[in-house]
């Protein structure tokens, strides 16, 4: 059986679509909450049989939450490898959920809830991941669809909770509220003008962290950053956004600033270095995983610096989704090779830039 | 505490070797560490559950709780120096005063100031839910051969049902 993302709403991406505040800086803001049903041991030490049954009354509590009506639910231990895979690429599952990880084997049990830009990971590190997905900078409207998600099934599920400690999560850098926000944010201009590592640091300082395009372990590619709150107890869940708005909302500003000071000091070689970045992917034939996040990382910088003005941010975002191995497999209808995938990567790059081309320039 | 080297410093550096099987631990100031080659700058674990794994290693080594199980899932200190895991919410309860100082460490703060959560309780469900959890842990007392215990549960359960 192969996954069938057409009956998801947008396809499980409609947080890609730029129409939020700051999209030109700011992909997507992500809220998860880490919940544990009462009565069983954790995910990891459970077996399969408490595992199932954690699945079962999940189920039966979602039925009765409005916001979940038109979910569907994937039970990723029934999934192929390439179906779970694409699931990940499109950032609706985490890699361990989807037994990706070498250190996480595919668990009896793992399964998703997706509904319109809310999720509910089961028998993920904790019993429940509840995630809320929105494009550009929201957190506040993420918060409230997760707050009312998390209430609703927490009044028919009993979730672990301990007086002193708060929710009870398997982890504990998890526990008390269970809540990790994270924004997306591309950061060229701090890259570029090297503010980018006193700007992390800073991060550090005011109780946050920072990781890659696909949340903790992963790298740093193409200057997309995810900035997220490091600790998740001893300050309410509106301390802790709160935080993180001011934060990421001086983070962008100074992004702008560097764009600016980028333009103003440095313009025909900055617009130079784009526009070759442009060249490359409308031409090249072959192209590594990487080499496309740098090279879109650029075209993104130009768009929003606007020397490029026919391709549409949403473009861009697609791009980043599907020219990933996954996906790519996943359209050629076969497994491929890496200098397959890179081939592949090329040609639909290529198309998508050409398709959008008419008069860039 | 003192360094073991020069006896003047204050310790920063603590080092366990393992040797023919057997493990020493030396406390050094920085100067001496640095002279001995000991790199000190990375010693620092950069990932919070890093210097939290770190800190259960020390506060273990203090407490001398490493055979405490979790009555309910069998987790020991050993179980989560290993995964970084806790095994069930009951961990929380068993290992109260270890995690407490924890928290305070990792999270800078173990008091939950967010919102307050009451589970849905009606009676047939805590009925359910005690029933499941004592099942659960007849399930384990036979799997570890506890059989006292287990005939216990039994006549709990019987009770209940």
């Amino acid at each position: 059986m192969s996954v069938d993302l057409s009956l998801l709403p947008d396809g499980g991406v409609g947080w890609l679509d730029a129409s939020g505040r700051y999209a030109d800086i700011v992909l997507s803001t992500r809220i998860r909450l880490a919940r544990n049903v009462e009565g069983y041991a954790f995910t990891g030490r459970a077996r399969d049989g408490e595992r199932l049954r954690v699945l079962a009354q999940v189920r039966d509590a979602v039925t009765a939450v409005p916001a979940m009506h038109e979910s569907v639910m994937y039970r990723l231990d029934e999934l192929p490898p390439t179906s779970r895979a694409l699931l990940h690429e499109r950032h609706l599952v985490s890699k361990e959920l989807a037994g990706l990880n070498v250190q996480h084997p595919l668990r009896t049990g793992a399964a998703v809830f997706l509904a319109d830009g809310l999720g509910l990971m089961v028998n993920e590190e904790d019993h429940l991941r509840l995630q809320s997905l929105r494009s550009g900078f929201a957190l506040q409207e993420a918060f409230a669809a997760i707050d009312k998600l998390d209430r609703d099934l927490g009044a028919r599920l009993p979730y672990s909770f301990h007086e002193e400690f708060g929710f009870l999560t398997a982890c504990p850098t998890n526990v008390g509220t269970g809540l990790r926000g994270s924004v997306l944010i591309h950061l060229p201009g701090l890259v570029l003008t090297k503010e980018i590592s006193k700007v992390l640091n800073s991060l550090q300082q005011m109780g946050l962290t920072y990781r890659g395009l696909y949340g903790e372990g992963s790298e740093v590619v193409g200057n997309f950053f995810q900035i997220s709150n490091q600790t998740t107890l001893g300050r309410s869940e509106e301390e802790l956004l709160d935080q993180l708005l001011r934060v990421v909302g001086h983070v962008v500003e100074r992004e702008a600033e560097a764009r600016r000071v980028l333009l103003r000091d440095a313009g025909y070689i900055i617009e130079d270095k784009l526009w070759r970045a442009y060249g490359t992917l409308r031409y090249a034939r072959s192209l590594t995983f990487d080499e496309a996040m740098n090279y879109l990382s650029g075209v993104r910088l130009a768009v929003g610096l606007k020397l490029i003005t026919s391709l549409s941010v949403y473009t861009l975002n697609k791009l980043l989704i599907f020219s990933q191995a996954a996906h790519l497999a996943f359209a050629e209808g076969r497994a491929l090779t890496e200098s397959e995938t890179n081939l592949a990567r090329a040609r639909y790059v290529r198309k998508a830039l050409e398709e959008e081309a008419g008069s860039v320039g | 505490m003192l360094c073991d080297s020069c006896h003047e410093r204050d310790a920063v550096v603590h080092l366990t070797t393992i040797e023919n099987n057997a493990v020493h631990q030396l406390h050094l100031c920085e100067r001496c560490a640095a002279e001995r080659g000991v790199e000190t700058t990375v010693a620092t674990p950069k990932h919070p559950l890093g210097e939290f794994l770190h800190d259960v290693q020390q506060q273990v080594a203090l407490a001398g709780t490493d055979s405490t199980r979790c009555s309910f899932c069998n987790t020991s200190m050993a179980d989560f120096r290993a995964t970084g895991l806790w095994g069930c919410a009951r961990c929380y309860s068993n290992f109260e005063g270890p995690i407490r100082e924890l928290l305070r460490r990792v999270q800078g703060s173990h008091r939950h100031v967010g919102r307050a959560y009451h589970p849905p309780m009606t009676e047939t469900l805590e009925r359910a839910t005690m029933l499941g959890e004592l099942k659960e842990r007849l399930r384990r007392a036979i799997e570890s051969e506890q059989f006292e215990l287990a005939a216990d549960l039994r006549d709990k359960i019987k009770v209940m049902e």
